[in-house]
């Protein structure tokens, strides 16, 4: 793994018994000794700490910024209130997604988190676009996530967070210099993310985890939880070829930038996704991700294929990501169908082993989300 | 007893062989979630996948180390896979298999060789 590059809590990872393993060009811990399964379940009864420090951040400098930005995604970020945070995802010209991120407005420059495997890719895309805003990739610090019930109680003995609520930002000082905070996540829990310098972030962890509630968790269960939550992964629910009314990502594309809002369009892809936006009349035969269960015990995992019927020779769908969900007690996963097998409740096959096994569309998340709105 | 490069155990009784997998296989694989093993009266070939194991992670399969009949399957760990995390060198067997030459044994470790193996 030596050319793999290292989180500034690699030596704590180790010191704590991680197996690492290589994830987006880091070293990263999947698992600790307590395991995927104990992991996930603490995280949803207590506190999980997950180092996410692969991740990108960017800061954009510059009066335009949110004007720039909003060419290249179908967010509405001149409407983002300054202290607030918000989801959205870069599109191609094809209306397919380059990339998912958060963006928070820090009052004279956005903040920016991206996937780590995107990054180099995000920032090139971000300094072709936007020509009067300045592009900063932050290299210098870590970003943590604590995510889970007692989030709250644990950060806030740190510094005070109990007054923020999901999606709020606030950059606070602390014993660890200088936290940028915001509350969310990637589990479906109420949590929050914490980007630290990386002199500081060792100390700051380590102080996280000598509390009661806190346990540190790896990508194993990180992905568990996420595919619980109903949230997507780069790369595997989404990409070029799933655009967001496929992805049932809509919900994320405010009213101002549909069709008919008063900043409608202008962003790569408005040709593709506009009108599907628009349509009075849902296409049957285009694709929709969904949850699904299957109906035994065996997981269907990412590239299960799925069927119409138990016979049926030509797949109409693929599994995106599958897994046992330790909360829920039976396993979960989400793929794509054709919109008229995308209700829920509909039976569908998936062959895993070569044998057709049943599945049901079902909403997800798969388990209610706990963020304090 | 004896061990596969696979991380299977076997352990002779007459003409039966009981086959798990071992401790260190199950702490590799992590928290087990779902088995499903072959059903009985089944002619396994060595080398022929016979049992899947799904841990949180990943699924991986378990190859017959041996030619011969199953003549038993484990059900207990079938409704409790977790008990393959607990005891998997002891009550969590997997399936037993009548062979006809014992000889075959021969080629796999003994216990100081797997042990040789895994450090």
């Amino acid at each position: 793994m030596e050319d793999l590059k290292k989180t500034p809590l690699h030596a704590l990872h180790l010191d704590l018994g991680a197996r690492m393993v290589p994830f987006a060009g880091y070293e990263m811990p999947v698992q600790y000794p307590l395991g995927v399964m104990k992991e996930h379940l603490h995280t949803r009864a207590a506190a999980g700490l997950f180092d996410v420090s692969h991740m990108g951040q960017v800061l954009l400098d510059g009066s335009q910024a949110a004007a720039e930005l909003e060419a290249l995604v179908p967010q509405s970020l001149l409407g983002l209130e300054e202290g607030r945070q918000r989801y959205a995802f870069f599109t191609h010209a094809n209306g397919g997604i380059l990339d998912d991120l958060m963006v928070a407005n820090r009052g004279d420059h956005l903040f920016l988190v991206v996937n780590a495997a995107c990054k180099v890719s995000d920032v090139a895309h971000l300094r072709r676009n936007m020509a009067l805003s300045e592009v900063i990739p932050v290299t210098d610090r870590a970003l943590l996530a604590l995510q889970g019930p007692a989030a709250e109680a644990a950060l806030g003995r740190i510094v005070p967070v109990a007054e923020m609520r999901f999606m709020d930002v606030s950059v606070q000082e602390s014993d660890y210099g200088e936290l940028w905070i915001s509350r969310s996540g990637y589990t479906g829990e109420d949590g929050f993310e914490v980007s630290v310098h990386e002199a500081q972030a060792e100390a700051f962890a380590r102080a996280l985890l000598e509390m009661e509630e806190v346990e540190p968790i790896g990508l194993g269960a990180r992905d568990s939880l996420r595919l619980e939550a109903g949230l997507c992964l780069y790369g595997h629910d989404i990409d070029t070829t799933t655009d967001p009314v496929q992805a049932a990502l809509t919900w994320a594309i405010q009213k101002v930038r549909r069709p008919s809002g008063s900043r409608s369009g202008g962003y790569p892809g408005d040709a593709v996704i506009g009108p599907k936006l628009a349509a009075a009349e849902i296409d049957p035969d285009d694709t929709r991700r969904v949850g699904l269960v299957p109906e035994g015990r065996a997981p269907m995992r990412e590239g299960v294929q799925l069927f119409e019927t138990e016979d049926a020779r030509t797949p109409i769908g693929r599994v995106t990501s599958g897994a046992p969900g330790p909360t829920v007690g039976h396993p979960v996963a989400m793929g794509y169908v054709p919109v008229r097998l995308s209700l829920t409740g509909t039976q569908i096959w998936g062959e895993v082993r070569g044998k057709r096994l049943p599945a049901r569309v079902a909403p997800m998340p798969f388990v209610p989300p706990t963020y304090k709105r | 007893m004896k061990y596969t490069e696979d991380h299977e155990w076997m352990s002779l009784d007459g003409d039966i062989v009981t086959v798990g997998i071992t401790d260190h296989a199950q702490e590799q694989l992590g928290d087990i979630v779902f088995i499903e093993l072959p059903e009985v009266g089944t002619q396994v070939t060595k080398g022929d996948e016979v049992v899947v194991i799904e841990s949180v992670k990943a699924a991986s399969d378990i190859v017959a180390p041996l030619d011969g009949e199953v003549v038993e399957v484990n059900e207990a760990i079938v409704d409790t896979p977790g008990n393959v995390n607990e005891d998997a060198e002891g009550d969590a067997w997997f399936f037993r298999v009548k062979i006809e030459d014992t000889s075959q044994l021969d080629e796999y470790m003994d216990e100081d060789a797997y042990k040789d193996l895994i450090a």
